[in-house]
C-alpha cells in the first residue's frame, strides 16, 4: 500500500533532519556521577545511573508519531557515552566540520564540554583505562594498522534478541529476579553476593524502563489534552495507554508489540553504546502471532499493521550510529548502526519461517527505502523461490537492501561452534553477516584484521616500511627464501605473532569491560544472566564468542599468487627487483604492474592456482584463531568482514604484489580484488565457495550487476538459481549492488541529485554521496557484470 | 582428439537460452550481416584485435613484431594489418592486455573442463549454448562437443543462422534440445544485400527441422532501416506462425555492440551509423508478431 500522507511526512522528517550531537546524555551521566556520594558496588551503581538517565532525558512525542521514544530529545539528536570515550573538543570541531558523516555541534554544546563533561571523565574512560592496559606491542600494531579495536570508544554488542520480551513484561523479569535472589545460597557458593549485586541491578534496571514508559504515557496525556485535533487526540491517548501497559506487562496487540521492542532498543542503546545498535531479528516470527490474532479478532487490518510498521522504521532512520573519534571515524564512517532485521529462515521445529508477516515486511522495507534499519533474507533451502523473488524486486531497484543468507550454514557454523540446534534455528545474522544465538548470546566483534599489512611486515623482516619501525618477528630477509614454502612459514609466524599481541588485548579489555562497565538491562534480555546472576560483559549470555574479522582476503591471495608465480616459479623477477618495484610504487614500472595484473593468477576466477592460496590462507587465520579461550567461558572465531575498513587499511600499506598501488583500498570481504574478477558471478561464487564457510561466523561477499542483468521476471528466476546455487555450495551470504557505473559517475558529479541513492558498501547499504571519494571511487571500479561484454 | 576453434566461453550467460547457461562461441561464420555484434567472429582464424584504451606506450609490441608491421606514431602504435599476420608474438608481449588474439583452438575435452564448472550452476533448465560465428561452419567439433555434453546429461542449445548444409543441421539434431534459429528477413533480394547469402537455404533448414517436431525459438535481430519495416515483420509474422513446433520468436533489439568491435579489429563497419530501436517501437512490433499468435519476446 502507498504510505499514508502521516507517514510521508515522518519520513520526509526523518530523511531532512540534520545529525546533531546532543550534550544531553553525557551531561546527566556526568551529574549523577557527581551527585553520587553513597558507596555502592558498580552494577549497581550503573544501573541507578541508567534509572538517573531514564528520569530526566527529555521525552519526544512527534506530531504524526505512533510509535515514540527517540535515543536523545529529538530525532538524530544523537547522545555520547563519555564514561566509555569522552570527545574532545578538537573531536567535536573535526565531527562539526567534515563533509562526510558529520554531526552538527551547537556552541552551547561546546562550552558543556569545555566546561563540565571534559573536566570530570579526563583520566576515567574505559578508552583511556584501556589504552594504559595495552602492551607497546599493541599499541606499535594498533598504530600501525594492522588491527583495530573495537571496543576503545563502544562497548561490546553484537547481540540482538529474541523472542522472550512478546511474553513477558518488565514485572515478570522482576519476579524471576527477586526468585533468583531467594536462592542465592549464600552458605556455600562463592560468588553469592557478587551474583546479589548483579541481580539487583537489573531489577533497578527493569524498574526503570517501565518508569522510562510511564513518563511518555504521562506526556502523552498532556499533549492530548492541548491538541484541539480530535483524531490526534485519540491517538495521543491510545499511545498513553499503550505505554502504560508495556513494557510492563506483555503485549496485548501489534502495536503494543512493536511500542514494547522499541522501549527495549532505546534502553540498550541508552544504557551504553553497543556495537551494532540492538535489534528485534527475527521480527516476521515475533509479530506473526499478533498479527493473526489482530486480524482475527477485527481489531487490525493489513493496513494498520503497515502503517505500524512504517512509522516503525522511521525510529531507526532516527538514530544515526554514535559519532566516534581517531581511527575508528575511518575505519567506519557511516551513519548506519548495523540493525539488521531477519527475514525468513527456519522455524525451532525446522520448519519453513516464511510467513504473511514476511511479505508485508518487504512491503515495508520497499516502501521505506531508508537507510536503518537494514534487513536481510534468511533463505534455508525450505524456503519457497517466491520469497527470494520477491526480495529480488527489492533489491534491482538498486536499494541494497535485502542482503542475502544462507540459514541452512548460519545453522551448521552455530551448530559447529557448539550451540544447540533450537537456538541455532532461533538465531541469525547481525551487523553485517555475523552469526548468533538471539537472545542468548555475546558474540562480539573484537578488531578487524588486516592480513595483507602481514604481509608487507612479513615482505620487510619485521619493519613496517610506512614508519620504518620494527614492529613484527624478524623472520628473515626475504631476499634470502628459497622458496615460497619458506615465504609462506615467514608469514604464518608473523600472523601468529600479531594475533596472539590482539587476543592479549582482547582478554584484558574484556575484563575491564566485566570489571567496570557491567550491562545490567541489557543482561536482563540475554539468557543466561539472570539464572547465572552474571552480567552479559562476564560470561553470564549462554554463549560467548569473540571474533576476530580478517580483512583483504582477495589482496593478499593475489599478492601471494604473484610472489608464488612470478618470483619462485617463473622467476619473472627476483624477490629483490619486485621489491624495489614495489618500493617505487610502479613509477617507470608500468609494463611490471601490467605484468602483475594481467599475467598472474587471481582470485575469483574459479583459477584453482590462486584458489589454492586463498584456502590456504584461510586455513592459516582460521587455525591461528579458532577455538581459543576468551574470558568469558566462550572461544574465538573467524568471520571475513571488512564494512568499510579495508579503505582504511588499504591507507597504511604501500603497492602490494598483486599490482595494487599504495595507499589503494585493499579487497573488501571475501570478494575478489576490484575489477579482477573476469569470468563472471559464476566463477567467483565458486572461488569463494572453496574455503570452508561452515567454520566461520560470517562471509561477505559483494556482486554487483548493472541493472538489466535484472531487467525481467525470467533474470530474476536466474538469480535466485545463482543464490540457491552459492548456498548449495555452503556460501554463507551474498548481497547485489545493481546500479551502472554511469549513474555512480554522474552521482559524484552532481550529488545533489542523488541525495536518497543508496548503495549496497560492504555489509550494510550507505547513502552513496555520504561516502568518501575513495569508497565512491571503489564501487564505480569494481566489475558491474554486464550480460553482454 | 578433434578441436576447432573458439573465440569465446562465457560462463553465466543469461540470454542466450533458459536457465544460467554457459555460452561456447565457435569462430567462423557464413554470413556477413551488416549489423554483426561479433564482428571477430566472421573469419575462421584467430586474428588481432587492438584495444588502444588500454595501450601504456611501452614499445614491447614493436620490439617483439617479427615482421615490422607495428611503429609509433606519437602517441600510440599503428599496426599495418597489410603485413601482419595475426602471428599473435605481440599479444604474448603486450602486458596491458591492449592486443588480443580472438580465436584459440581447443580440443573437445578443454571445452568441456570450462563447460563443466558451472554444471551446478545448470539447475532446471540451464545448461550449455553453441554459438558464434556460425558453430555448423565447424560440424565435426560441434558434434563432438554436442554428444559430450549428453554423455553428461546437460541441456544443449544450439545458436544458428541456419546457412549450412543441411546434412551438417541433420547430424547434429538428434544431440540439440532446444535450437535459437535466427531469422532476418523474408525478402531474398534484401537478405543477400544484407547478409552477403540468400535466405533460400536458411528457409528449408528451418521448415525442414521444425516439421521434425525440434523445440525451436525464432530470433529475429531488429535493425533500424533494414528490416523493421512493418511489411517485413509482417511477412515474418505469416511466416513463422505457419510453421509447426517453434515455440516463440524473440526479437533481439539492434545495439551498437558492433561498431566498436570493427575499430578494434580495423574493419570498416558495413552499417551505417545506427540507433537503437526505440522501445515503444519494439513493443509495436511485438503486438504485430503476436497477432499471428506467436508467443514473442523482447530480448533473448
Amino acid at each position: 500500500m502507498p504510505m499514508t500522507k502521516r507517514v510521508a511526512r515522518l519520513r520526509q522528517r526523518s530523511l531532512e533532519a540534520r545529525p546533531t550531537l546532543s550534550p544531553e546524555r553525557a551531561l546527566l551521566m556526568t551529574r549523577f556521577y557527581q551527585q553520587e556520594t553513597e558507596r555502592c558496588s558498580v552494577p549497581v551503581q550503573r544501573a541507578r545511573a541508567f534509572a538517573y538517565l531514564l528520569e530526566h532525558k527529555t521525552i519526544c512525542i512527534q506530531d504524526d508519531e505512533l510509535i515514540v521514544g527517540e535515543k536523545g530529545p529529538a530525532p538524530k539528536a544523537t547522545p555520547t557515552y563519555p564514561e566509555l570515550c569522552c570527545h574532545s573538543l578538537a573531536d567535536l570541531d573535526i565531527l562539526n566540520t567534515r563533509e562526510k558523516i558529520s554531526f552538527a555541534v551547537s556552541p552551547e554544546t561546546f562550552q558543556l564540554y569545555a566546561d563540565e563533561i571534559i573536566p570530570f571523565w579526563r583520566g576515567k574512560t574505559m578508552r583511556e583505562m584501556i589504552l594504559r592496559e595495552m602492551t607497546p606491542e599493541w599499541i606499535a600494531a594498533y598504530e600501525a594498522g594492522v588491527f583495530t579495536e573495537f571496543m576503545e570508544q563502544r562497548s561490546p554488542g553484537h547481540t540482538v534478541l529474541d523472542d522472550k520480551i512478546y511474553h513477558k513484561g518488565m514485572l515478570d523479569f522482576i519476579a524471576e529476579i527477586d526468585a533468583r535472589l531467594a536462592s542465592l545460597d549464600y552458605l556455600n557458593d562463592p560468588q553469592a553476593y557478587a551474583r546479589q549485586e548483579q541481580l539487583k541491578a537489573m531489577r533497578i534496571a527493569a524498574q526503570a524502563l517501565i518508569r522510562f514508559a510511564e513518563r511518555h504515557a504521562e506526556h502523552a496525556r498532556e499533549l492530548a489534552a492541548q491538541t484541539t485535533d480530535p483524531r490526534r487526540k485519540q491517538e495521543l491517548e491510545r499511545i498513553a495507554a499503550v505505554c502504560e501497559h508495556v513494557p510492563a506487562h506483555p503485549p496485548r496487540d501489534f502495536w503494543e508489540a512493536l511500542q514494547y521492542y522499541w522501549f527495549v532498543h532505546l534502553g540498550v542503546t541508552i544504557e551504553l553504546n553497543p556495537w551494532d545498535a540492538f535489534n528485534p531479528g527475527r521480527l516476521d516470527q515475533h509479530l506473526e502471532p499478533f498479527y493473526r490474532q489482530g486480524l482475527a479478532d477485527g481489531t487490525l487490518t493489513r493496513e494498520m499493521a503497515e502503517e505500524l510498521l512504517h512509522c516503525f522504521w522511521i525510529k531507526f532512520n532516527n538514530q544515526p550510529a554514535p559519532p566516534k573519534v581517531g581511527v575508528t571515524a575511518a575505519e567506519s564512517s557511516t551513519y548506519t548502526d548495523f540493525a539488521q532485521i531477519n527475514l525468513g529462515g527456519l522455524k525451532p521445529d525446522g520448519s519453513d519461517g516464511v510467513n504473511e508477516v514476511t511479505y508485508l515486511l518487504l512491503d515495508v522495507i520497499e516502501e521505506m527505502r531508508l537507510l536503518q534499519p537494514s534487513s536481510s533474507i534468511q533463505v534455508s533451502k525450505k524456503s519457497p523461490d517466491r520469497f527470494i523473488k520477491r526480495a529480488a524486486r527489492i533489491i534491482r531497484t538498486g536499494f541494497g537492501q535485502p542482503s542475502i543468507f544462507n540459514t541452512d550454514a548460519v545453522i551448521q557454523e552455530m551448530i559447529r561452534a557448539g550451540k544447540s540446534v533450537i537456538d541455532a534455528r532461533n538465531g541469525g545474522t547481525s551487523g553485517c553477516v555475523e552469526t548468533g544465538a538471539f537472545g542468548k548470546e555475546n558474540y562480539n566483534l573484537t578488531g578487524y584484521f588486516n592480513l595483507p599489512k602481514v604481509l608487507e611486515i612479513t615482505l620487510h623482516n619485521g619493519v613496517d616500511p610506512r614508519t620504518g619501525k620494527r614492529i613484527g618477528l624478524e623472520t628473515g630477509d626475504p631476499r634470502d627464501f628459497a622458496s615460497f614454502e619458506a615465504l609462506f612459514a615467514a608469514f604464518e609466524r608473523q600472523l601468529r605473532y600479531f594475533i596472539d599481541i590482539k587476543i592479549r588485548g582482547n582478554n584484558v579489555i574484556e575484563r575491564l569491560y566485566a570489571t567496570y562497565m557491567p550491562a545490567p538491562f541489557l543482561s536482563l534480555l540475554i539468557d543466561d544472566c539472570i539464572a547465572t546472576g552474571k552480567d552479559y560483559h562476564d560470561g553470564g549470555a549462554r554463549y560467548n564468542t569473540s571474533y576476530i574479522q580478517g580483512v583483504g582476503l582477495g589482496s593478499i591471495t593475489d599478492s601471494l599468487a604473484a610472489l608464488k608465480y612470478h618470483v619462485f616459479e617463473q622467476h619473472t623477477f627476483s624477490m629483490d627487483a619486485l621489491l624495489a618495484i614495489l618500493a617505487d610504487d610502479f613509477e617507470g614500472h608500468q609494463r611490471e604492474r601490467q605484468l602483475l595484473l594481467n599475467r598472474t593468477p587471481k582470485y575469483g576466477n574459479d583459477d584453482d592456482y590462486a584458489d589454492a592460496i586463498m584456502v590456504r590462507v584461510f586455513e592459516t587465520y582460521f587455525n591461528a584463531i579458532d577455538g581459543r579461550p576468551n574470558t568469558r567461558g566462550g572461544r574465538y572465531c573467524i568471520d571475513l568482514l571488512p564494512t568499510t575498513c579495508h579503505v582504511y587499511f588499504g591507507s597504511v600499506i604501500g603497492a602490494l604484489p598483486d599490482g595494487r598501488r599504495a595507499w589503494q583500498p585493499l579487497s573488501e570481504g571475501i570478494s575478489p580484488v576490484q575489477g579482477m574478477d573476469r569470468h563472471g558471478p559464476t566463477a567467483v561464487l565458486r572461488s569463494a565457495a572453496k574455503m570452508d564457510h561452515v567454520r566461520t561466523g560470517g562471509t561477505l561477499l559483494n556482486q554487483r550487476f548493472a541493472p538489466q542483468v535484472l531487467a525481467s521476471d525470467d533474470d530474476l528466476d536466474k538469480l535466485v538459481q545463482l543464490v540457491r546455487t552459492y548456498f548449495r555450495m555452503d556460501g554463507h551470504h551474498i548481497q547485489f549492488n545493481v546500479v551502472d557505473s554511469a549513474t555512480l559517475r554522474d552521482a559524484q558529479q552532481h550529488p545533489e541529485q542523488y541525495r536518497d541513492l543508496i548503495v549496497r558498501v560492504a555489509g550494510y547499504s550507505d547513502y552513496f554521496c555520504d561516502l568518501g571519494r575513495a569508497l565512491q571511487d571503489e564501487i564505480i571500479a569494481r566489475t558491474a557484470h554486464e550480460a553482454l561484454a | 582428439m578433434i578441436s576447432g576453434t573458439v573465440f569465446d566461453i562465457r560462463r553465466f550467460s543469461i540470454h542466450d537460452g533458459p536457465g544460467i547457461r554457459t555460452t561456447v562461441f565457435l569462430k567462423g561464420c557464413s554470413l556477413r550481416c551488416w549489423w554483426c555484434h561479433n564482428p571477430e567472429s566472421q573469419r575462421p582464424r584467430p586474428e588481432l584485435i587492438l584495444r588502444p584504451e588500454r595501450c601504456i606506450v611501452c614499445g614491447a609490441c614493436v620490439e617483439t613484431c617479427p615482421v615490422g608491421a607495428i611503429r609509433a606514431n606519437g602517441q600510440g602504435y599503428v599496426t599495418d594489418r597489410a603485413i601482419c599476420d595475426d602471428c599473435g608474438a605481440c599479444v604474448a608481449a603486450c602486458y596491458a592486455d591492449a592486443r588480443e588474439m580472438v580465436g584459440r583452438t581447443m580440443t573437445v575435452s578443454e571445452v568441456m573442463a570450462e563447460v563443466l564448472r558451472d554444471t551446478t550452476f545448470y539447475e532446471g533448465e540451464g545448461g550449455v549454448t553453441f554459438s558464434g560465428g556460425e558453430p555448423l561452419l565447424q560440424p565435426e567439433f560441434l558434434l563432438a562437443l554436442l554428444q559430450a555434453c549428453k554423455a553428461r546429461d546437460l541441456h544443449t542449445a544450439l545458436d544458428t543462422c541456419g546457412y549450412a548444409p543441411p546434412e551438417a543441421l541433420e547430424r547434429v539434431r538428434e544431440y540439440v534440445d532446444l535450437f535459437l534459429y535466427d531469422l532476418k528477413l523474408m525478402d531474398g533480394e534484401r537478405h543477400r544485400r544484407f547478409t552477403g547469402a540468400d535466405n533460400d537455404l536458411i528457409l528449408r533448414n528451418l521448415e525442414r527441422l521444425a516439421a521434425t517436431g525440434s523445440r525451436i525459438i525464432v530470433r529475429v535481430p531488429v535493425i533500424p532501416g533494414l528490416n523493421d519495416d512493418p511489411a517485413d515483420i509482417a511477412a515474418i509474422g505469416e511466416y513463422v506462425s505457419a510453421l509447426p513446433a517453434v515455440e516463440r520468436l524473440d526479437l533481439l533489439p539492434y545495439h551498437r555492440m558492433g561498431a566498436d568491435k570493427y575499430a578494434r579489429l580495423a574493419r570498416p563497419d558495413p552499417l551505417p551509423p545506427t540507433d537503437p530501436p526505440p522501445a515503444a517501437q519494439m513493443a509495436e512490433l511485438q503486438r504485430q508478431l503476436e497477432a499471428y499468435g506467436l508467443a514473442v519476446k523482447i530480448g533473448g
